[in-house]
């Protein structure tokens, strides 16, 4: 995903053209009703989580409270308040998954990466997630890293997808 | 572009049709090949687009002329993807690895022969190839007004959705048809809405027109949450224009200019598919202030749910759309009376949409035809779990769960004994093996303790506990319980630590009834939907398969093996052959034992993950 | 919808009529039927979340706080399946409850509490996990229990709708939701502005003070100290609750009396500063309307209040009055003008106010109210807190005999009194405007357009020298966000605000006894205690501030003149920006 790769660069040109995105983003839903989730998908896909100054920009200009924003922010699994790995890997625990093995499967993540679930890697290089049902069950177990989907999986399986991501 | 008029629009369908001829059963009309590629999740993970690509290549290559390659959504058996349809001879092809693309083009496309390795296998016939898509099984009892288009036509061609006579249905209410008309057909249908409660559509249309206010709104549930169920994805994958059209009906019938499509985000596919689709509509005039030249205006925003299954919940997503805490509120108020901002609302989910303007062209007749007495039309079931033909289909209401399961989901593989079946996700339960001859509707899946849902089918074998799925299903909710209502925020808490003590072999036989006692206090407590149902998948495990609980905390054991503190695993050292096998396969090195002699595993080591008890070939170990 | 439409509805048997639009749980009590209920607090509260006023409607149990009565319902209150139902949601509570009742502050002045016993709740059948968090002490006005909160969310539909403060609100979902400030700050770091609205609403002890009952029986144990303690004008009208008299009972002699018992050595009126702080605070409308800067002047009295313009209208600084309140004036005074007259060494004086307030024990830690380097006041107590001293101390508080005040700060006209009320600091200050700008007596007293409940309130009062003062007052924050929003669009204009941050004004502060819920719907408490402090100051022989001999003292013989350079020293002050987040 784009914005991981921006992750690393802390640049001030960076820096910049993120505020134009807010700004923009901002502008784009300011006068839209509940505006509030698009904004908040729109600063995780710029920032790569819901960063604190951002929100407070966000709280600022759409005129709602933080107290709202975060409990908002924090209802959502999709939304993340801390920076998440290079990767995001999310192993679905949907029931056809479930069945089939997938619990096993994120054990032996967990176990190779050396992280818990929902937790990132020291390296920040992956995020290690449970999902609910990613709706690939004619392929169970699934996982996906990035947008990419992984199906058909055996916990034998993972070292080899995970030495793609590892170059 | 300009906004089309009625006869631009028919002259696209006659023309689109006349391209699609490959594939509409006109091939004496053409000498074209149509090969349909899946371009849904399933397939897309395995590689189609690659597979896509390297088509375009050797085509070019090759130099071959009068052959499409047409992208699809889903054509439902996931589990043999990704899959290429030829046309017109409708060859199928699965399980097409980007290299083997080279030999369809050259054995198939040149030389007109078959590739004989990449067709479908007939499992229950072992070596029999299949050759063509209406020879599957599979696909043999299945009835598709849903999923017409899905597989047949390209998503993001407004052209060939017209050409499957899209949009005539608006084109119909809007020119011919009083508000009161489109719902009284609706009515007359008899559908239900398909996103779980089964509520009558045509009255829930009805009740929104009644009422006054300057301001309504149609919404599209496509937050699709039910674990193992993904229809409501691969209707918008594959023919997203089918809810546009749908969502401006409704938005005719009650009054409505304004619709909204609450869609998870994790669905990219689905979400970028509407969002070309609501372009193309716009463009041509099907969508926007003035649809058709009639002055109807209807518009579509396209809202990304943000991971929280509750949203399914009618009050709980709209609150959503508003920008708060997806959780429910109260009904009454209904959203039909005070929805979205406040505002009469109409929410249905994708499936029921999707029915809509097949019920306006052909008539609530024809689709009241179809089905069982109160539950009208078609279901679209999502299989997955033990099944050989995981994937989605659809089949007429009535049809029984053995037709389902065994001729077109093809059994359960490995030999395994079926067990049970798990319908309706988080909301349903479990039904057994008596009664798998029941013909599926609402209101007999409900009497057998489980329910429709939105049609996820999890088939559950001799190696699945129902302790622990009923488990899995409490961790499920727990977690999703928004956390509003007591019964659901805490009553979930105790009922799933109640299932994992038992589970984990500390359970008693004080914990059955408390489990019972709580469910039903959890089910009338509960504010919504979520926790009303939330017991569902306690209750009816407990219902068929009490003895299981039982002996989980009477004998404390666990016959499926899936519940480890109750295992144990014990080579028989008479039918113990000492052939090493299991001691070499042991993750931890915990059998040991001579060749040719019984081997024996140490209990303080062993790690109870069975895998020497599936690779005994002398069943001479046994699971306790 | 027609107001008077009737629907006639059953209920337990009972058919009654009732108004379109009457919930079944007001239908309910209309006929003497009680439902219990949690987390409902009327017209601010209504999620219908936690279950326990469920009532049987055909086979559904269906929660009675927001159900609208309609024609032809038959509902059941009093069935197995909805006993069932109630107790075990109570249950449910309980499980995920710290269940420290003994010991807990709310200890028999809870509603989860009544509300097992009512049920018969004898044994827990469910039990397991609870939500586990540290006591949040940060911040020096309230204390958050999270493990005694039940999720009702009335602390967060009080500070965010009533108070419009937003310092908290619902963070994550499920079983792991919890109440607290954004980004799971401490309570201190918040834009809390210490009103504690949020405690009067909490249904247990998941709120409340942070309590100083122990330094002041330290202090008063300490043989250096000269432990002075000075009384808000809401407190004598509330405190009287905690030992079962009725709500809008005087009970300033019997106050008076147990503050002595306690240990105090010397018992003051801040009603005294109150009638200062006209002085000061008439003095400074009257030059800024001279100069015409700085208008309307917004009245500083109220802590929460200045904490509110300093987070959210930081550009208004400057309307705030530079004057300290009351208490703090009175701090400043006990600490310089009383401790030369008395040759004690200022230090060794300990100042004690009790407030009917929270947001005060944490504006008597600001920075700016202290005098070389000593804080004008020491210690705030609530109300509460004081009669938990006095139920310590083992005082037969009801049959005291009334006592008197210490003088020199223990005078006081009704002017200051009525500062205790909504409307308050406007009238007391008009009556002495007036006779200041006219340069006469007059026999002005009662401004009747500034009483009353009502949130705001607008008076246009012309004074004797002809100059128009806009008048708004103000209650709740709420109400005051709205003013200030007007006025920052040049919708409104005015040359004086009085804003008290908590609805009906000090009477009903943070720190009064808390009254149960059921007797709130019943008797309107504010009505009942801004009676009780009117009472007062009429029964006053003196109602204007500038008559108040003491006061007039205190200037020949210290401070000189209002707004003197000695005043501006001890009684005035400044305020600070804050974050908005």
């Amino acid at each position: 995903m784009e914005q991981t790769q921006t992750m690393c660069c802390n640049c001030g040109n960076q820096q910049d053209e993120r505020n134009d995105k807010l700004n923009e983003l901002i502008q784009k839903y300011r006068d839209v009703k509940g505006g509030l989730i698009p904004v908040l998908h729109g600063v995780q896909e710029i920032y790569g989580y819901l960063n604190e100054d951002a929100l407070k920009v966000v709280s600022e200009e759409l005129a709602v409270p933080m107290s709202e924003i975060y409990g908002v922010a924090t209802f959502y699994s999709f939304f993340s308040l801390e920076p998440k790995g290079e990767h995001v890997i999310r192993v679905c625990l949907g029931t056809a998954c479930y069945v089939k093995g997938a619990q096993q499967v994120l054990d032996k993540l967990s176990e190779k990466l050396n992280v818990e679930v929902n937790k990132t890697t020291e390296d920040q290089k992956f995020t290690l997630e449970a999902s609910r049902c990613l709706g690939a069950c004619g392929l169970a177990p699934v996982i996906m890293i990035d947008d990419d989907v992984y199906g058909k999986l055996t916990p034998e399986m993972v070292d080899e997808i995970l030495e793609k991501y590892n170059k | 572009m300009e906004m089309k008029t009625l006869q631009e629009l028919e002259q696209i369908r006659k023309e689109t049709l006349e391209k699609m001829n490959a594939r509409n059963g006109n091939e004496s009309l053409t000498n074209e090949k149509h090969l349909l590629v899946c371009r849904g999740t399933g397939c897309t993970s395995s590689l189609s687009p690659k597979i896509m690509e390297e088509l375009e290549k050797q085509l070019e290559k090759h130099q071959l002329e009068n052959i499409r390659v047409i992208k699809t959504g889903c054509f439902g058996l996931c589990a043999k993807g990704p899959i290429i349809v030829v046309h017109p001879e409708k060859t199928f092809y699965t399980q097409v690895k980007p290299e083997d693309v080279g030999e369809i083009v050259e054995q198939h496309l040149l030389k007109g022969e078959v590739v004989q390795r990449l067709l479908c296998k007939d499992e229950q016939a072992e070596k029999y190839m299949i050759e063509k898509l209406d020879d599957l099984p599979f696909y043999k009892k299945q009835k598709r007004i849903v999923l017409k288009n899905c597989g047949f036509i390209n998503p993001e061609d407004i052209d060939e959705y017209l050409a499957m006579d899209g949009y005539k249905a608006l084109e119909k209410v809007l020119t011919s048809m009083s508000r009161q008309q489109v719902i009284e057909e609706i009515k007359e249908s008899g559908l239900r809405g398909r996103g779980g409660g089964g509520f009558p559509t045509g009255l829930k249309w009805e009740f929104a027109a009644k009422q006054e206010n300057d301001q309504k709104y149609i919404i599209c549930n496509a937050d699709e949450g039910d674990p193992g169920a993904f229809m409501d994805r691969s209707v918008l994958e594959g023919d997203p224009h089918v809810v546009l059209e749908a969502m401006a009906i409704g938005g005719y019938a009650i009054g409505a200019n304004k619709g909204f499509i609450y869609v998870r985000a994790e669905y990219p596919i689905a979400v970028k598919r509407l969002e070309v689709a609501i372009e193309q509509a716009k463009e041509y005039g099907v969508l926007g202030d003035n649809i058709l030249g009639t002055g109807f205006k209807f518009d579509v925003e396209i809202r990304l749910g943000a991971g929280a299954f509750v949203c399914g919940e009618e009050t709980a997503l709209m609150n959503s759309i508003e920008g708060k805490r997806g959780m429910p509120n109260p009904k009454p108020p209904f959203p039909a009376v005070s929805g979205l901002f406040g505002k009469p609302t109409v929410i249905n989910n994708v499936e029921t949409f999707a029915n809509i303007p097949p019920i306006i062209n052909k008539g609530a007749s024809w689709f009241s035809s179809i089905g069982t007495e109160k539950s009208k039309g078609t279901k679209v079931f999502a299989l997955g779990g033990k099944i050989v033909n995981t994937g989605l289909i659809e089949v007429p209401m009535g049809t029984t769960l053995r037709e389902v399961i065994y001729e077109i989901g093809g059994g359960i593989p490995n030999g395994k004994n079926f067990k049970a079946v798990q319908t309706g996700g988080p909301s349903g339960g479990c039904i057994t093996a008596e009664h798998l001859d029941t013909p599926i509707d609402y209101d007999t899946l409900t009497a057998l303790g489980s329910m429709m849902g939105s049609g996820g089918m999890i088939v559950l074998d001799e190696d699945n506990c129902m302790v622990d799925v009923a488990r899995f299903y409490l961790d499920f909710t727990k977690d999703e319980s928004c956390g509003k209502c007591t019964p659901c925020r805490i009553g979930t808490t105790r009922l799933l630590e109640i299932l994992e003590k038992i589970t984990e072999g500390k359970g008693t036989l004080e914990d059955i009834t408390k489990l019972e006692v709580l469910s039903e206090q959890i089910k009338a407590g509960s504010l919504c939907g979520l926790g009303q149902t939330a017991p569902n998948p306690v209750l009816s495990t407990l219902k068929y398969f009490k003895e299981e609980y039982i002996a989980h905390v009477v004998d404390k054991k666990c016959s499926s093996g899936v519940c480890r503190s109750l295992v144990e695993y014990v080579i028989d050292p008479d039918l113990c052959k000492g052939c090493t096998l299991c001691a070499r396969k042991c993750p931890v090195n915990a059998i040991s034992g001579k060749v040719k002699e019984p081997h024996v595993i140490d209990t303080e080591k062993c790690i109870k993950c069975g895998v020497c008890f599936e690779s005994c070939k002398f069943k001479a170990i046994f699971r306790g | 919808m027609n107001k008077l439409e009737k629907v006639k509805i059953m209920i337990d048997g009972l058919e009654i009529e009732v108004e379109k639009g009457t919930t079944v749980l007001e239908a309910a009590k209309e006929v003497g039927i009680h439902i219990p209920t949690l987390c409902y607090l009327k017209n601010v509260n209504e999620p219908s979340s936690c279950r326990a006023c469920v009532v049987e409607v055909g086979p559904r149990l269906i929660a009675s706080c927001t159900l609208k009565a309609e024609d032809g319902m038959n509902i059941k209150t009093n069935t197995k399946k909805v006993r069932e139902a109630r107790k075990t949601v109570v249950e449910l509570i309980l499980s995920d409850h710290k269940r420290e009742c003994t010991s807990c502050l709310r200890n028999e002045k809870c509603e989860l509490q009544s509300l097992a016993n009512n049920l018969n709740i004898r044994e827990l059948r469910f039990e397991g996990e609870r939500t586990r968090a540290e006591i949040d002490y940060s911040s020096p006005a309230i204390v958050r229990d999270i493990e005694k909160c039940i999720l009702c969310g009335r602390c967060i539909a009080t500070c965010s709708n009533v108070q419009t403060v937003n310092a908290i609100g619902f963070i994550n979902r499920g079983f792991g939701t919890i109440v607290g400030p954004s980004f799971d700050k401490p309570l201190a770091d918040s834009v809390c502005i210490n009103c504690g609205q949020c405690i009067l609403a909490c249904p247990v002890g998941a709120l409340y003070e942070h309590e100083n009952i122990n330094d002041i029986w330290r202090e008063i144990e300490n043989p250096d100290k000269l432990v002075v303690v000075q009384t808000a004008p809401a407190v004598r009208v509330a405190l009287g609750e905690e030992f079962g008299l009725p709500i809008g009972t005087r009970v300033t002699g019997k106050m008076v009396a147990a503050l002595r018992k306690i240990g105090f050595d010397k018992v003051f009126d801040t009603d005294f500063a109150a009638d200062l702080t006209i002085m000061e605070e008439g003095t400074e409308l009257i030059k800024r309307l001279e100069t015409g800067e700085n208008l309307p002047l917004m009245t500083s009295c109220c802590p929460g209040w200045v904490k509110f313009v300093e987070h959210n209208f930081p550009n208004m600084l400057e309307n705030l009055s530079t004057c300290k309140s009351p208490h703090e004036m009175e701090g400043a005074l006990i600490k310089s003008y009383f401790a030369k007259r008395m040759n004690v060494d200022p230090k060794n004086i300990v100042v004690v106010s009790i407030m009917p307030c929270t947001a005060k024990k944490f504006e008597s830690q600001r920075e700016e109210l202290s005098n070389q380097q000593m804080q004008d006041v020491d210690y705030v107590l609530t109300t509460r807190e004081l009669a938990q001293m006095i139920k310590e101390a083992g005082i037969d508080f009801v049959n005291l005999k009334d006592e008197e005040f210490d003088n020199p700060f223990g005078e006081a006209t009704g002017a200051g009194v009525i500062f205790g009320a909504t409307g308050g600091v406007a009238e007391a200050a008009l009556r002495t405007v007036f006779e200041l700008v006219a340069g006469k007596d007059l026999d002005t007293v009662d401004f009747n357009a500034v009483r009353g409940i009502e949130g705001i309130k607008e008076a246009t009062i012309e004074l004797p020298n002809g100059a128009v003062i806009n008048t708004a007052v103000i209650n709740g924050l709420g109400n005051a966000r709205k003013v200030m929003e007007l006025i920052q669009k040049g919708e409104k204009n005015y040359q004086f605000i009085e804003v008290m941050a908590c609805p009906g004004g000090c009477i009903n502060g943070g720190g009064q006894p808390i009254v149960d819920k059921e007797t709130r719907e019943n008797i309107d408490v504010k009505i009942a205690r801004s009676k009780a402090i009117y009472d007062e100051d009429k029964s006053l022989p003196i109602r204007k501030s500038h008559k108040n001999p003491y006061i007039k003292k205190i200037y020949d013989e210290f401070l000189g003149e209002p707004n003197s350079h000695l005043s501006h020293q001890l009684l005035h002050t400044n305020y600070v920006a804050r974050e908005k987040f």
